[in-house]
C-alpha cells in the first residue's frame, strides 16, 4: 500500500480490498461509516488508518443502517462518501439506501459477498446479492450496481462508481465476492494524472434564487452542500423542485419519472460490458465477478479444443445492458451462465433473450469459486 | 517457462500456522521484487485457530486468468490431514514438501520432508516462525523466486521487531532445503507399480 502514496510505476502486491480501498481515495473519497464484517473487515481497517491522513474522516458507527445514514449526510455536506459490508449488514443498509435514491445524494456502497442467506457462510464466497442490490430497498427506485473481477477491476470500477454516483446523483453498488476481495494480486496503479475524476455540479446561480430539485437538460439538478449558504430542504417524501414533501400528482409523476429516465439517458456511459473472443464465437459464456475469471479460462481451453467460444463479462449488472448482452444472444447459438447463486443473472438475459438462443445455467452454492472445468464441460457439450 | 506457462503452490495446514502469511510473503517475492504475474488466494474457516487453512500462489509470464490452482507444482502440507486432503491434487511431476515432524505418512516417495515446526522451535526458539522455515525451503526449492526477493518481502511483511528472527527462520529453511538432492527422488508422484499398470 506504502508504494501507492509515492505514485510510483512499479509493480504492486494488492488485495481486492486493498485495491478498492485506492480506488476510492484517488476518486476523492473523503468520509467512510461502517461496521466491519468478513469479507469485507480489510476496507474499513485500512480506511481507518489512511482517511486521517489526509484530513477525512473515519467512523465505525454502531449498525449499517446508521452508516448509511452517516454517509448520506456526510455526501449531502459535500464530501464524497462510502460504506462497505458483506449480506448482514447489506440486508441494513437497505432501509436508508432508498432515502439516497429520493433524496439523489450520491454515494458509493461496496458489498463484499459471502454465502447466506443469514450469516451464511462468512468466509465463503457466493453471488446471492444480485437482485438484493437492485430491488433491495422498496419502491421503485433507480440504481447502479457494478460487478468487480480482479483486483485491477477493483480500482478502476471503484472510481467508475464515484463518477457515476456523482455524475448521476444517485447512489452506486459494488458487488464484490470473497474470492475477489481476498485475492491478492501484481498490479501497476495509474498515476494520478491519468485517472479522470468527475465531481458533482454545484449550483451557480445565488442561493436565492436556488431550487435543489429543478429539472435540467442532464436531468440532474445542481447540487449544493450543506454549509455553503444554500439553504435548501432534504426529505425522503416525494417532493417538489423546492425540496418539499408533494401531493400534486403532476408533480409526483415529473419528479419520479425524471429520477428514472436521469439513468436511462445515461445508458451508453453507465452500461460496461468487457468481451474476449466473442469476434466469432458461437457459444458464449456470460459471467460477471470471480466466475468472469474462471470462465475465461474455460473459454481459452474451449478454444483449444476447437470450439468457438468467447466471454461476455458483465461490469454493470444494473441497468440490465441489455443492448450488448442482446447482440451476443443473437450472434451466439448457446449462451452459458455460470453463477455462484441459484441463477439471479440468467433469468435477466432470459427475460431479454429474443434470439432464441439457448441459455445454459451453470449454479453452484456450496461455498466454492465455479472452476473453469465446470464451464468448459458445457462449452464442449452444448 | 513458457509465458503462459503457470506454476503453481499450494500451502497447507491448520488455522493458526501462519499459512496465509507464508503464501502472502512469497507472491509478493514474485510479484513486487521479481516482476512476474502472481496471484495469491486462500481459503480459511471461521475459526482463529484450527479448521483447514489453505493458501495458493500462481505464477506465471503473463496476466493470470483462473486465480485459483488448476494443477499444484509444489504441496506444502504443515498436517497430516493438510497431506491426505490434498496430494491427490499434485501434477505427476509436482513435488510433496511436508513437516517431517508432523507429517509421519507419506503418499509418495517424490516428497520432501524437513520438521520445519522442530527446527523453528530449536533453532530459532519459537514455533510461531515454523511458517517461515517452510517458506524458505519452498522458495528455495519451487525455483520460481529470486531468494534476495523473498527475504525483501518477508522484512516488508512481518511486524516491526521480529524481522530478525523471521529472517533467520526464513535461512534456516534454506539451508535445509540447500541438503536435498531433487535428482533423486522418482520422477513421478505415482509409484512405480501404478506406471505399470
Amino acid at each position: 500500500m506504502e508504494s501507492i502514496k509515492d505514485g510510483e510505476q512499479k509493480k504492486i502486491l494488492l488485495q481486492g480490498n486493498e485495491a478498492i480501498v485506492a480506488g476510492a481515495l484517488a476518486a476523492g473519497c473523503r468520509f467512510f461509516a461502517g461496521y466491519p464484517i468478513t469479507p469485507a473487515s480489510e476496507i474499513s481497517e485500512i480506511l481507518s488508518v489512511k482517511l486521517p491522513q489526509l484530513g477525512g474522516t473515519f467512523i465505525q458507527m454502531e449498525d449499517e443502517i446508521a452508516s448509511m445514514g452517516a454517509v448520506i449526510g456526510a455526501s449531502l455536506a459535500g464530501v464524497k462518501a462510502m460504506t462497505a459490508t458483506s449480506g448482514p449488514g447489506f440486508s441494513l443498509i437497505q432501509e436508508n439506501l432508498g432515502y439516497g435514491c429520493i433524496a439523489e445524494v450520491p454515494c458509493v456502497i461496496v458489498d463484499v459477498m459471502r454465502g447466506g442467506p443469514s450469516t451464511g457462510l462468512p468466509t465463503s464466497p457466493s453471488q446471492g446479492d444480485v437482485q438484493m442490490a437492485r430491488w433491495g430497498t422498496h419502491g421503485d427506485h433507480p440504481i447502479i450496481v457494478l460487478a468487480v473481477s480482479s483486483v485491477a477491476d477493483c480500482f478502476s470500477v471503484t472510481i467508475k462508481a464515484f463518477n457515476l454516483s456523482e455524475k448521476y446523483r444517485i447512489p452506486v453498488i459494488i458487488l464484490s465476492d470473497e474470492v475477489v476481495a481476498h485475492t491478492r494480486e501484481s498490479v501497476t496503479l495509474p498515476e494520478s494524472d491519468q485517472i479522470r475524476i468527475f465531481d458533482r455540479v454545484k449550483p451557480d446561480v445565488p442561493p436565492e434564487w436556488y431550487k435543489p430539485y429543478a429539472d435540467n437538460n442532464r436531468g440532474v439538478p445542481d447540487m449544493a452542500a450543506f454549509g455553503d449558504g444554500y439553504r435548501h430542504h432534504v426529505t425522503g417524501l416525494v417532493h417538489d423542485e423546492k425540496g418539499f414533501p408533494t401531493q400534486d400528482a403532476q408533480e409526483i409523476d415529473k419528479f419520479l419519472r425524471r429520477i428514472h429516465s436521469k439513468i436511462s439517458k445515461g445508458f451508453q456511459d453507465i452500461q460496461i460490458t468487457k468481451t474476449h473472443l466473442m469476434e466469432d464465437a458461437e457459444v458464449c459464456v456470460i459471467a460477471y465477478g470471480s466466475v468472469a475469471r474462471s470462465a475465461l479460462r474455460a473459454v481459452r481451453d474451449a478454444r483449444k479444443l476447437g470450439v468457438k467460444a468467447g466471454l461476455v463479462q458483465l461490469v454493470t449488472l444494473f441497468p440490465f445492458p441489455r443492448k450488448s448482452v442482446d447482440t451476443y444472444l443473437r450472434q451466439c447459438r448457446v449462451a452459458i451462465v455460470p453463477e455462484m447463486n441459484m441463477g439471479q443473472m440468467s433469468r435477466e438475459i432470459g427475460r431479454i433473450n429474443q434470439a432464441g438462443c439457448r441459455i445454459v445455467k451453470h449454479n453452484r452454492i456450496d461455498g466454492q469459486l465455479i472452476t473453469p472445468e465446470e464451464i468448459l464441460k458445457h462449452l464442449t457439450t452444448v | 517457462m513458457k509465458s503462459d506457462a503457470r506454476y503453481e503452490i499450494r500451502f497447507s495446514g491448520s488455522g493458526g500456522q501462519g499459512i496465509i502469511t507464508a503464501a502472502v510473503v512469497m507472491a509478493d517475492g514474485v510479484g513486487a521484487y521479481d516482476n512476474k504475474h502472481v496471484c495469491q488466494t486462500q481459503s480459511y474457516g471461521p475459526e482463529a485457530r484450527g479448521g483447514k487453512s489453505k493458501a495458493e500462489v500462481v505464477i506465471s509470464g503473463s496476466p493470470i486468468d483462473y486465480p485459483k490452482a488448476l494443477r499444484v507444482d509444489l504441496l506444502l502440507a504443515m498436517t497430516q490431514a493438510a497431506c491426505d486432503a490434498y496430494f491427490s491434487d499434485i501434477k505427476s511431476d509436482g513435488l510433496l514438501v511436508v513437516d517431517g515432524g508432523l507429517v509421519k505418512q507419506l503418499p509418495t516417495s517424490r516428497s520432501v520432508s524437513i520438521p520445519f515446526t522442530r527446527i523453528a522451535r530449536e533453532k530459532i526458539g519459537r514455533e510461531l516462525v515454523a511458517n517461515m522455515v517452510a517458506l524458505g525451503a519452498v522458495g528455495y526449492l519451487c525455483g520460481q523466486v529470486s531468494l534476495d526477493g523473498l527475504e525483501q518481502a518477508l522484512l516488508s511483511r512481518v511486524p516491526k521487531g521480529t524481522e530478525q528472527m523471521n529472517s533467520e527462520a526464513l535461512h534456516a529453511g534454506i539451508e535445509e532445503a540447500r541438503k536435498i538432492n531433487l535428482d533423486l527422488l522418482p520422477k513421478s508422484v505415482l509409484s512405480e507399480w501404478e506406471d505399470e499398470l
